[in-house]
């Protein structure tokens, strides 16, 4: 969607311009983008990490601005001079969070943005972002293996097999059944394992 | 070790002109690697080639790669003119640059490519175009790498900036080569601390450099690189003084009769108020070019070298003939000037230790032939590449069981000591007197003259009052002065300098 992979086939239309057609460095930068592998430059401090998306597209961000992009994800203003490898693995990525929404953008891609952290964290910044997505009223894209992670926090959920999607459906359309057999099987191992955790409960 | 400190001390313009050619140098190397790094690392082709290409050059010997670009440049002349100098500053520059391409280059390719994936993908993600991926990116995490190779390639340039004397451009090597020359040892360990110490120096700024890079910190890479730049731009200004004046260039090849006439003439030159400078250690073949080709202004060269390396004859005419033809070929080629001959000869000779001859009865070149098959014949680094060398052989038809290259100061000692039984030696070296040594005599005529003259280039020929000055000292010098002068410098004890030598020969030639 922001042009580091090209479609092999079809088109994506962002706010009706093919990407295809827009110069790729300033679609990435009206684009908000959270790294899988966090991505944060290791020689800069946080809040340059954070303003490297406004300083590419001409206008900088101020210390007041950055200061605020951390307390959107919870951080603390004066974390902006720490540098990546003195943080946590939440934290940073968190710091990742708020360098894609720097630019102010409409469009918040993230490609399996916590896969690398431990499930308490994972949960709570999951939360914190769907929370972000509702407040600021982003359009919010997310790449996840995780099926319990999509049907929490998703309005709209597609299932892709061999790079085609083979569903479309809301989570609540999803559980009821819908979407065909792969999405279902998907659909099934969350189901299974709380059946089984229900089980051992009791 | 007397004299060492003031040795060292009296280095100082040498210093300067080696800071100014090893971070010339550098400078080119690092202006060449790092484009060169950055389209390597994105392409795999260019990254073999050029990486295949710096390792090659890095196998060829330093000395023979500094002495290669005098052919390149000579040919090179046909594109930029004449004026494109061919020893001396240039070729130094390009063969130095050249050497210190492989660390900068190879350390850069590595940084580039290891390189955390993540975060180019990072930089791609936030928008970055391929310019701002590099200068704030890839530049800066490659940086204390590229760093850790420019240091590499410091310290190799400056040991092998030593080498660019023998190509005529000053340098910490000139003590070193004539003090190995003279087995002047205060002075080789003089020109070596400096050298070492320099690299040193280096090794520490550019650390310091490196250091500042790796954590960030402005004060340390700033300091050093301030540093860096304050230390050569000062030897660059002491250079520039040094370059303004007209100087006379007299240039020496690496024994000590040559860095004794040529002290010779400077002496003549000074007393007159010329102000000379000295290029020594320049090796046969580039000293007769640079003379030719206006490098240095006055050479004292050898009838028989030019006869059979120059101008590539193979007959031995008699002496005046050959003294005639060589000063019209000078004229006719490169109008250089012949001044004339010193009066004493310099021949190559094969000599023996006198006991030896006597107790096997060798008494001429043909004996040998004969009977000394079993014999190991020691050279001079040229010798057995020499065209004098492969008429002699193939005139009596000479066959030893080995040949050995040493210096010219330790072919004398190896045959003292028994590891050459036989020697390319020069008749008006004093050794021969001294070590009793005995010279075979040459029936056949094989050897060409080797009589001492003094070449004058094209244009420092037009200075009449330049030419006055040194015309008193043709046929003024008999071998039997030159010898005791030669020993005066190479002798173990009580050595003199070749320039006190020098003084020593004039006030007996009464000149």
């Amino acid at each position: 969607m922001n042009r580091l992979v090209e479609p092999s086939t079809g088109r994506v239309i962002l706010d009706g311009d093919d990407v295809a057609s827009l110069p790729p460095s300033a679609l990435r930068r009206s684009v908000g983008y959270v790294f899988q592998g966090i991505g944060l430059f290791p020689h800069m401090h946080v809040g340059e990490n954070i303003a490297i998306g406004p300083r590419l597209a001409g206008n900088p961000i101020g210390e007041a601005r950055i200061g605020e992009l951390l307390e959107l994800v919870e951080l603390e203003p004066a974390m902006a001079s720490r540098m990546p490898d003195e943080l946590s693995g939440g934290q940073r990525q968190r710091v990742g969070v708020a360098r894609a929404l720097a630019g102010d953008p409409k469009l918040l891609l993230m490609d399996e943005p916590f896969g690398a952290l431990d499930p308490i964290t994972r949960d709570a910044l999951g939360e914190r972002v769907r929370a972000l997505h509702d407040r600021l009223g982003l359009t919010s894209v997310m790449v996840t293996h995780d099926m319990t992670e999509a049907l929490l926090l998703a309005d709209r959920v597609l299932v892709m097999d061999a790079g085609r999607i083979v569903a479309d459906e809301t989570p609540a359309a999803l559980l009821a059944g819908a979407g065909g057999d792969i999405a279902q099987g998907l659909v099934a191992v969350p189901r299974a394992q709380a059946e089984k955790l229900a089980a051992m409960e009791q | 070790m007397n004299g060492f400190w003031d040795h060292l001390l009296g280095l100082g313009d040498k210093l300067a002109a080696h800071v100014v050619l090893a971070a010339a140098a550098l400078a080119l190397g690092i202006i060449v690697a790092l484009p060169v790094a950055v389209w390597a690392s994105r392409s795999q082709t260019v990254a073999r080639v050029a990486l295949g290409f710096a390792s090659l050059v890095q196998t060829v010997p330093a000395l023979a790669l500094l002495a290669l670009f005098f052919p390149i440049l000579l040919s090179l002349r046909a594109v930029f003119g004449e004026g494109l100098p061919t020893l001396g500053f240039l070729p130094a520059l390009l063969a130095l640059a050249l050497y210190a391409l492989l660390p900068i280059l190879r350390n850069a390719v590595t940084a580039q490519a290891n390189l955390d994936p993540g975060v180019l993908e990072a930089a791609d993600g936030v928008g970055m175009t391929k310019w701002q991926k590099l200068r704030l990116v890839e530049a800066p995490l490659s940086a204390p790498f590229v760093m850790a190779g420019i240091r590499t390639a410091a310290v190799w340039t400056i040991g092998a900036a030593t080498l660019a004397t023998t190509i005529g451009q000053p340098s910490l090597g000139d003590p070193i080569f004539a003090g190995l020359q003279t087995q002047n040892w205060a002075l080789v360990l003089a020109g070596c601390v400096a050298s070492a110490g320099l690299a040193l120096v280096a090794d520490f700024l550019l650390g310091l450099v490196e250091r500042g890079f790796a954590t960030r910190t402005r004060a340390l890479w700033l300091g050093g690189l301030v540093a860096v730049v304050l230390g050569v731009g000062a030897a660059f200004a002491s250079q520039m003084e040094y370059g303004e004046d007209e100087r006379v260039v007299i240039g020496a090849k690496t024994f000590s009769e040559q860095l004794i006439l040529a002290r010779l003439i400077g002496q003549r030159l000074e007393a007159q108020g010329y102000q000379v400078e000295y290029r020594d250690g320049l090796g046969s073949a580039i000293a007769h070019n640079a003379v030719a080709s206006g490098a240095i202004d006055i050479l004292v060269d050898y009838t028989g070298t030019i006869w059979t390396n120059q101008m590539k004859r193979e007959d031995t005419p008699p002496r005046d003939a050959m003294y005639a033809a060589i000063v019209q070929w000078e004229r006719e080629t490169s109008g250089t000037h012949v001044l004339g001959r010193l009066g004493f000869e310099n021949a190559y000779g094969l000599a023996m230790r006198g006991e030896d001859a006597t107790f096997g009865q060798f008494e001429s070149i043909a004996d040998v032939a004969a009977r000394g098959q079993d014999m190991v014949i020691g050279g001079d680094p040229e010798f057995f590449e020499r065209p004098e060398w492969i008429a002699v052989r193939d005139a009596y038809g000479l066959k030893f069981k080995a040949q050995r290259n040493f210096s010219p100061t330790f072919m004398y000692n190896a045959l003292k000591s028994g590891e050459a039984d036989i020697i390319s030696a020069y008749t008006s070296d004093g050794r021969i007197a001294a070590d009793r040594l005995t010279v075979l005599e040459d029936p056949r005529g094989a050897f060409p003259n080797y009589d001492a003259i003094v070449l004058v280039n094209s244009e420092a020929a037009a200075d009449k009052e330049l030419l006055q000055a040194l015309e008193p000292l043709v046929d003024a010098i008999d071998v039997t002065a030159m010898r005791e002068a030669n020993f005066s410098v190479d002798r173990e004890d009580d050595k003199l300098s070749p320039a006190q030598a020098a003084r020593r020969l004039a006030e007996r030639i009464g000149r």
